[in-house]
Formats: structure tokens, sequence, C-alpha cells
């Protein structure tokens, strides 16, 4: 009963760690491209979320976990745009986004 | 005393379900609607553990831009619902045992932390954790990281519009 009234780091970093495995198995289980980029972001959010939560619950509570979720967020920014603009260009050359069609090395 | 378990429980069970949604769906487009959801629900989870500001800045840079950028691809791409395929099972069986065994690892980590530790209270006053003070931290001790954020948002710009660029002619 406590393990359900009392929420302590544990849960949290359970919550995580159950997040970073759906992500991983989507990044591993799907064929569209976009679909494993979702994948890829589940994966970073479930890092963010253990970063914050050990940012409140550490030995020493600070805020350096938050500075550093916060460049998470700004790089990821970038990491989809970039991502996203690469998906445009490969699916200018091979109309798909299915990996299993994208399996040679030269166009 | 009940709030802070209800609220974290209702909120870890729809973050799950969201994830499950995503790489479940088989369009693409409801695949990001429930990415968005679950952006939502894990800035409320930031916001449990007292971070209002990366609360606010999951919404508007995860659920706001990073979903906008998704929705206009998907729509750009015109990606349809996948077109049945025959399942592969020999990739399924590995990708399921993959994270399994990588769930396994990590249930062995979080087994061997230590029971109970600090509880959740919001009565209790958390550590001060405001945009103020990121801010702070932000321009001192981790100014350099910073400016080379910047950096790098600008090129991850200038290559974008250069990968986006139709080919001249």
């Amino acid at each position: 009963m406590e393990l359900v009234t009392q929420i302590t780091l544990n849960h949290y970093l359970t919550l995580s760690g159950v997040l970073f495995i759906i992500g991983l198995a989507g990044v591993m289980l799907r064929r569209n491209i976009v679909v494993i980029y979702m994948g890829l972001e589940l994966m970073l959010n479930a890092a963010n979320l253990a970063l914050v939560a050990f940012s409140r619950f550490g030995v020493a509570p600070n805020l350096d976990g938050h500075v550093m979720v916060f460049f998470i967020i700004t790089v990821a920014a970038a990491e989809v745009a970039v991502g996203l603009a690469l998906m445009v260009a490969l699916y200018r050359l091979k109309q798909t986004t299915n990996t299993g069609d994208l399996t040679s090395l030269k166009f | 005393m009940m709030l802070e378990p209800l609220t974290f429980w209702i909120l870890a069970i729809g973050l799950i379900a969201a994830a499950w949604s995503v790489i479940l769906q088989r369009n693409p487009v409801a695949s990001a609607l429930s990415l968005a959801a679950g952006f939502v629900l894990l800035g409320i989870l930031f916001l449990t553990l007292g971070s209002s500001f990366l609360m606010m800045a999951q919404i508007i840079v995860y659920a706001g831009a990073v979903m906008v950028l998704f929705l206009f691809i998907i729509m750009l791409l015109d990606l349809k619902t996948e077109e049945k395929r025959p399942v592969p099972y020999a990739r399924l069986t590995v990708a399921v045992l993959i994270a399994a065994a990588f769930g396994c690892f990590l249930g062995t980590a979080l087994t061997a932390l230590p029971r109970g530790g600090e509880v959740l209270s919001w009565s209790r006053p958390a550590p001060p954790m405001d945009a103020g003070r990121i801010g702070e931290l932000l321009f001192s001790k981790y100014v350099l990281p910073f400016e080379v954020t910047g950096v790098l948002l600008l090129v991850a710009t200038v290559g974008v519009i250069m990968l986006g660029k139709k080919e001249a002619k």
C-alpha cells in the first residue's frame, strides 16, 4: 500500500524506464521513419523525466538537472528540424518513408 | 495527502497509454497526436516535481513547435496509413527480445535502488526552482554550453535551409 500512496524518486525512475523501453521498442519495430523519430523523442523525454526527478529528490537537490533538461529540449528541437528536413530530401529522391525500401547506400 | 499519489498515477498511466499508442497506431497522424498528448502529460509531471519553467518549455517547444513540425511533414509527405505488409516475425522477435533484455537490465538497476527516501509532498516547500535561478545558472556556470547551443541552433537552421532547398536547375 505504501508503494502506491507514497511517491518517491523510485516511482519517477521506473516510469522513466518504462517510457524509455516503449520508445526503444517503437524504434526497432516500426518501419516508417517518421514514427521511428517519434520513438526517439519518447526516449529523450524519458531521460528528461529521470533528470528532473534526480534534480528534485537527489542527495543535494539543485538546479543542474533542470539546466541539462533545458539543453536537451533545445538540442532535440534542432535535431527534429534537421531530421525532418533529411526526411523531406529523402522523400524527394525515393518517394518513400519506409525503411525497408531504403536499403541501398547509393541512389 | 492523497492528492500527490493520485495525480502521479493518473499522469503515469496516461503517459504510458500515450506512449503505447504512439508506437502501435498504424496512422502516423494518430501517432503524432498521441505523442503530443504524452508531451503535455510529461510537462504536468515536471510541474509535480516543482518545475514550472520546464513545464512551460516542454509544452511550448515539444507540444508546440516539434509537434507542428511532425504534423507538417506528415501532411507534406502525404503519409497515409501504412499499407499492410506481411508482419516480419523475425524482426518482431528480435525487437521484443532486445526490449525485454533492456527491461531486465533496467529492472535490476531499479530494484537495487534504496527503498524509501523522500516522499513527494507539495505541502513541504521544495527547493526553489524558478526560472530566475535557472537563468542565473545559464549565464554563470553554464555560459559556455549555452553559447554553444546558440551556435548549434544557427548551424541547424542553415543546414535545414540547405537540405530543404530545391536543386537549382
